[in-house]
């Protein structure tokens, strides 16, 4: 599904150069749930949105599907991510003037499916996540985890093949942040690769495979089996801090 | 391309922020607005001027005389001298090229105390002694009865057409004038014609409705002017300038009566094409500068509207973000912005328009109302061409197409990751 050979990428700022990823491998499966971790700075935020498009990396190969995506245009890149990913925020980038729905609607409207469509197929997404009620409410009108929860329903109505999720719990309280992470494991598990990054060891610890971050490389990657030692080490980690 | 979540998508972004909005728009109505209420008011400026005149055969010339300026065969210079009827047949019989000539005489002038008088009322005339011809180069139409003919002429009759204000001071309200007399400086003339002057200037000073006109013989022999003609009018044959007919007597004239060549004085004179040319020139001048002031208020208010759309795309650049995120193609966002922009300015531009033309057409009716006595207005009919019209919205759409461009280009240029995390 996703396959990543030494890539780098600096950022430029004046006459300073940031080189934030320094030659990654990496090898997604469909249908995996992979988080990636790492202390701030070590990028892997700029990880995933090369992952996602969103950005481009300077040297190396990204493969996504069997495909090579490395200088693409801007009009390509936005079909591409259209049709294939999903985006779950940290701040939800909820549209602030359009209801739960609309929010919900609108990567069908790019895909140009007609209102009375897209709006149908809103709220069946939103009955999924729980949140038929409140689909002609404003999003300032929702707490946080309703937000996140109609980002996802947002995220899933295109049916992408992966979910990329930027600290999807990160503005959230435990008991919010486990259930949007519920939500993520029934997602995967009906098919749907999910990609996360968190700082979050409990989080992490939700997914099957952890990909932790060090100064640009991939410092280590913990399979499901390992979860355990993994959480061990976090506890050690915890005390010597 | 009709796309109604477009729209839907633009009136929201708009009715979410009013104040700038109706701000923006504002800056683009007050320019159109201006545009339109300047060019309406350059037009009736022109109209009322040019409504004066235009009835006059643009082909006729004036001539009257002055005092001499220079001595010449004998002659002291401040000579007064008069034209005289073998100057007109000789003109009539030996220069071609022109049309009609009309040879005129004014009557004791009315500021000389009241020169006409029907019973106990009195009152004081422009009188003047003219030829059926003048007719046709000053064009007076008659509202009853009719205007003074060629037997007229011959026969001196003394019969006269009037003016309508004369039919007010001299006749009852439902007196019917036609048949009456009125007494002329001590003698009596039958009205034949109660007349109207298309043009509003008339020859001599004085107001054109205060006219009498009565046959030039009959007021040459009547009131002892012998030989003399005051003034003369001309029109040139069709084809010929007639300025270059105006030259031509002008010289006849000055060698007829031994007056230096070079004498720019004597022989007074006055030329409808060239008084038309200066006009035309000065409203042209006039409509050019309506459009360079108008045009400068509405980029002003283009790139008001041009601003605030780059404003708009910063506040909305994680909007913008998060759509181009979830698949929105820069195309798209462009569009967007650009349909946006041009909404903006081409509501606003219409609404302008729509009450620039609206505050003319009151205008227009206020001065109706108000212009019972027509002959003074020199401000008449403000009025907006069509082209005019759409020649304006034209410019609002190209200019809102280039202030939505400007910002829209700018929003795409961020990449959407950037963008997402401007907060």
């Amino acid at each position: 599904m996703i396959s990543l050979k030494n890539v780098h990428k600096s950022y430029v700022t004046g006459s300073n150069s940031l080189h934030v990823l320094k030659g990654i491998d990496l090898e997604i499966e469909t249908g995996e749930f992979v988080s990636i971790m790492g202390s701030s700075g070590s990028g892997k935020s700029t990880l995933l949105n090369i992952l996602g498009i969103l950005d481009n990396y300077d040297e190396g190969a990204y493969y996504l599907n069997g495909s090579l995506v490395k200088d693409m245009s801007e009009k390509k890149a936005a079909k591409l991510r259209n049709e294939m990913v999903g985006f779950v925020f940290q701040s939800f980038n909820l549209i602030s003037f359009k209801n739960a729905m609309e929010n919900v609607a609108l990567p069908l409207y790019y895909q140009g499916v007609n209102r009375k469509k897209r709006n149908k197929i809103a709220l069946e997404y939103l009955d999924k996540v729980g949140l038929l009620d409140w689909a002609d409410h404003l999003p300032n009108e929702m707490s946080g985890g309703q937000k996140q929860r109609v980002a996802i329903a947002r995220s899933l109505i295109s049916q992408p093949k992966i979910i990329f999720a930027d600290e999807p719990t990160g503005a959230l309280d435990t008991t919010t942040s486990y259930e949007v992470m519920e939500m993520l494991k029934e997602i995967n598990a009906g098919g749907i690769t999910v990609i996360l990054v968190t700082h979050e060891h409990d989080i992490a610890a939700m997914t099957q495979k952890i990909v932790r971050l060090k100064d640009g490389r991939i410092d280590q990657i913990i399979k499901n089996g390992d979860l355990k030692h993994f959480q061990h080490q976090y506890a050690k980690e915890l005390e010597t801090a | 391309m009709f796309d109604l979540d477009l729209w839907k998508e633009i009136l929201s972004a708009l009715k979410k922020n009013r104040m700038r909005s109706f701000m923006t728009a504002f800056g683009v109505f007050w320019g159109i607005f201006m545009l339109i209420i300047m060019s309406g008011a350059g037009k009736a400026l022109e109209n009322g001027v040019m409504d004066g005149i235009r009835a006059f055969a643009s082909n006729s010339a004036f001539f009257w005389t002055e005092r001499t300026s220079k001595p010449y065969k004998g002659f002291q210079r401040g000579r007064q001298w008069s034209y005289t009827n073998t100057d007109i047949e000789y003109i009539k019989a030996n220069v071609k090229d022109i049309e009609y000539l009309s040879p005129r005489l004014f009557g004791p002038r009315g500021y000389e105390g009241d020169n006409t008088i029907r019973g106990k009322k009195t009152g004081s005339f422009n009188i003047y002694g003219d030829y059926p011809d003048f007719f046709k180069i000053d064009p007076w139409t008659p509202l009853k009865g009719r205007l003074i003919n060629e037997i007229d002429i011959l026969q001196s009759r003394k019969v006269v057409n009037i003016g309508e204000r004369v039919v007010e001071v001299m006749f009852d309200k439902d007196e019917d004038p036609i048949g009456q007399y009125l007494k002329i400086n001590g003698v009596y003339f039958q009205v034949v014609g109660v007349i109207k002057g298309e043009t509003r200037v008339n020859i001599g000073g004085g107001r054109k409705n205060e006219t009498i006109i009565m046959p030039f013989t009959t007021m040459q022999k009547t009131y002892n002017f012998g030989d003399d003609v005051h003034f003369f009018s001309v029109t040139s044959a069709p084809g010929v300038p007639v300025s270059r007919v105006e030259a031509r007597l002008k010289e006849l004239l000055k060698s007829r009566h031994k007056i230096a060549p070079d004498d720019m004085q004597a022989v007074g004179s006055f030329n409808i094409e060239v008084e038309w040319k200066k006009y035309m020139g000065l409203f042209t001048g006039i409509q050019i500068l309506t459009w360079i002031v108008g045009i400068g208020t509405l980029m002003a208010g283009v790139i008001g509207v041009s601003n605030i759309m780059l404003v708009i795309i910063k506040e909305r650049t994680q909007e913008i973000g998060i759509q181009r995120a979830i698949g929105a193609t820069p195309g798209k966002v462009i569009m967007h912005i650009v349909a946006e922009s041009v909404f903006l300015t081409v509501m606003a531009g219409y609404i302008g328009l729509a009450l620039g033309v609206g505050l003319l057409e009151l205008l227009n009716m206020a001065l109706e109302a108000a212009s019972s006595d027509a002959d003074s207005i020199f401000f008449r009919s403000p009025e907006v061409s069509f082209q005019m019209a759409v020649g304006a919205l034209s410019v609002l759409v190209i200019s809102g197409i280039l202030a939505g461009l400007i910002p829209a280009k700018r929003a795409v240029s961020i990449k959407p990751i950037d963008a997402l995390r401007d907060e």
